[in-house]
C-alpha cells in the first residue's frame, strides 16, 4: 500500500517538477541552471519541514514516507542535475560547472537544515 | 528552449507516469540496501545509476539528430520522469544534514562531495556510451570514433 502511495506521489511530484522547469526556464537566461537549483532547493526545504514533523511527532512514519520519499524525491533529480553541470564542462564553462554543482549541493543542504528548523520551531 | 511542453498535458502525464515507475523503483532499492555504517548506499546507488543511465539516454538521443514527437516522449518519459523520479536529491541534502547534526562531519561531507563529484563522474561516462552506442547504431561495423 505504502509502495502504491510513494509511487502515485512520486509521479505527481515529477509532473510538478517538469511544470515548474518549464515555467522557469521561459522566464531565464543565463549560464545557470537555475530551474533545476530551485527545485532541488525547494524540495530539500520542504522535506527537512517534513523530517522536523516527524520528529516533533507531528506526522506519523507512513505520511511522512509517502510525502518525502514520494513526493520530494519525484520532484526533486540528482540525474538531471548532473548532466546539467557535465553539460557545462563540455561547453568550457568549469566555473559555473563548479558553482552549478557544489552551489545545488550546499544550498539544498542549508534548506533541509532550515526547514527542520522551522518545523521544529513551529511544531 | 522557447517550447511550452510543460503545458501539454499528454507530456505532463507522460513524465507522471514516468516518476511514478522511477519512484517506485528507488523506494525498492532503498528497501533493499539499507544505510551501512551510516553511509545512505540505497540513495547513493540510486542516484549514480540514474546520472548514468540519463547521460546515456540524453546523449544517444541528441546523437540521433532533431527531436522528433517519439524522441520527445522517450526524452520525457524515460529521462525527466523515470529517471528523475528515481535519483533525488531531497533525500542527499537530507542525509547529508542528518550526518552533520548528528555529530558525524566528516562522512556529511565525504557522502555529499563525493556523491556529488561521482555523479558527475558517472553521468559523463554515461554520455560516452550513449555515443558510442549512438554510433554503433549508425554505423553496425563500428570504430569510427
Amino acid at each position: 500500500m505504502i509502495v502504491l502511495l510513494v509511487s502515485l506521489l512520486g509521479g505527481l511530484g515529477a509532473a510538478t517538477r517538469f511544470v515548474v522547469d518549464g515555467w522557469i526556464r521561459s522566464r531565464t537566461t543565463g549560464g545557470l541552471p537555475v530551474a533545476t537549483m530551485a527545485i532541488n532547493v525547494t524540495g530539500s526545504l520542504l522535506i527537512g519541514f517534513l523530517a522536523g514533523g516527524l520528529a516533533s511527532g507531528a506526522l506519523d512514519p507512513d505520511a511522512y514516507v509517502v510525502a518525502a520519499t514520494g513526493f520530494c524525491g519525484g520532484y526533486t533529480t540528482f540525474s538531471t542535475a548532473s548532466m546539467e553541470t557535465v553539460r557545462l564542462a563540455q561547453e568550457g564553462a568549469y566555473r559555473r560547472a563548479l558553482v552549478a554543482g557544489l552551489g545545488t549541493l550546499l544550498l539544498t543542504v542549508l534548506a533541509a537544515a532550515a526547514g527542520v528548523g522551522v518545523a521544529t520551531a513551529l511544531l | 528552449m522557447t517550447a511550452r511542453h510543460h503545458m501539454n498535458p499528454a507530456l505532463v502525464a507522460i513524465v507522471a507516469a514516468g516518476g511514478a515507475v522511477g519512484s517506485a523503483a528507488r523506494y525498492g532499492v532503498s528497501h533493499a540496501l539499507p544505510a551501512q555504517h551510516g553511509l545512505p548506499v540505497g540513495t547513493l546507488v540510486e542516484n549514480l545509476l540514474g546520472a548514468f543511465l540519463l547521460g546515456a539516454l540524453l546523449e544517444a538521443l541528441l546523437r540521433k539528430g532533431p527531436e522528433d514527437d517519439r524522441r520527445r516522449r522517450l526524452r520525457l518519459g524515460l529521462g525527466t520522469g523515470v529517471l528523475g523520479g528515481f535519483t533525488t536529491y531531497s533525500a542527499l541534502a537530507l542525509e547529508v544534514e542528518r550526518l552533520w547534526s548528528g555529530g558525524d562531519v566528516p562522512l556529511a561531507v565525504g557522502y555529499g562531495l563525493g556523491t556529488v563529484v561521482l555523479g558527475f563522474v558517472t553521468a559523463t561516462l554515461g554520455v560516452v556510451v550513449g555515443a558510442r552506442r549512438a554510433a554503433g547504431r549508425a554505423a553496425p561495423d563500428g570504430g569510427a570514433e
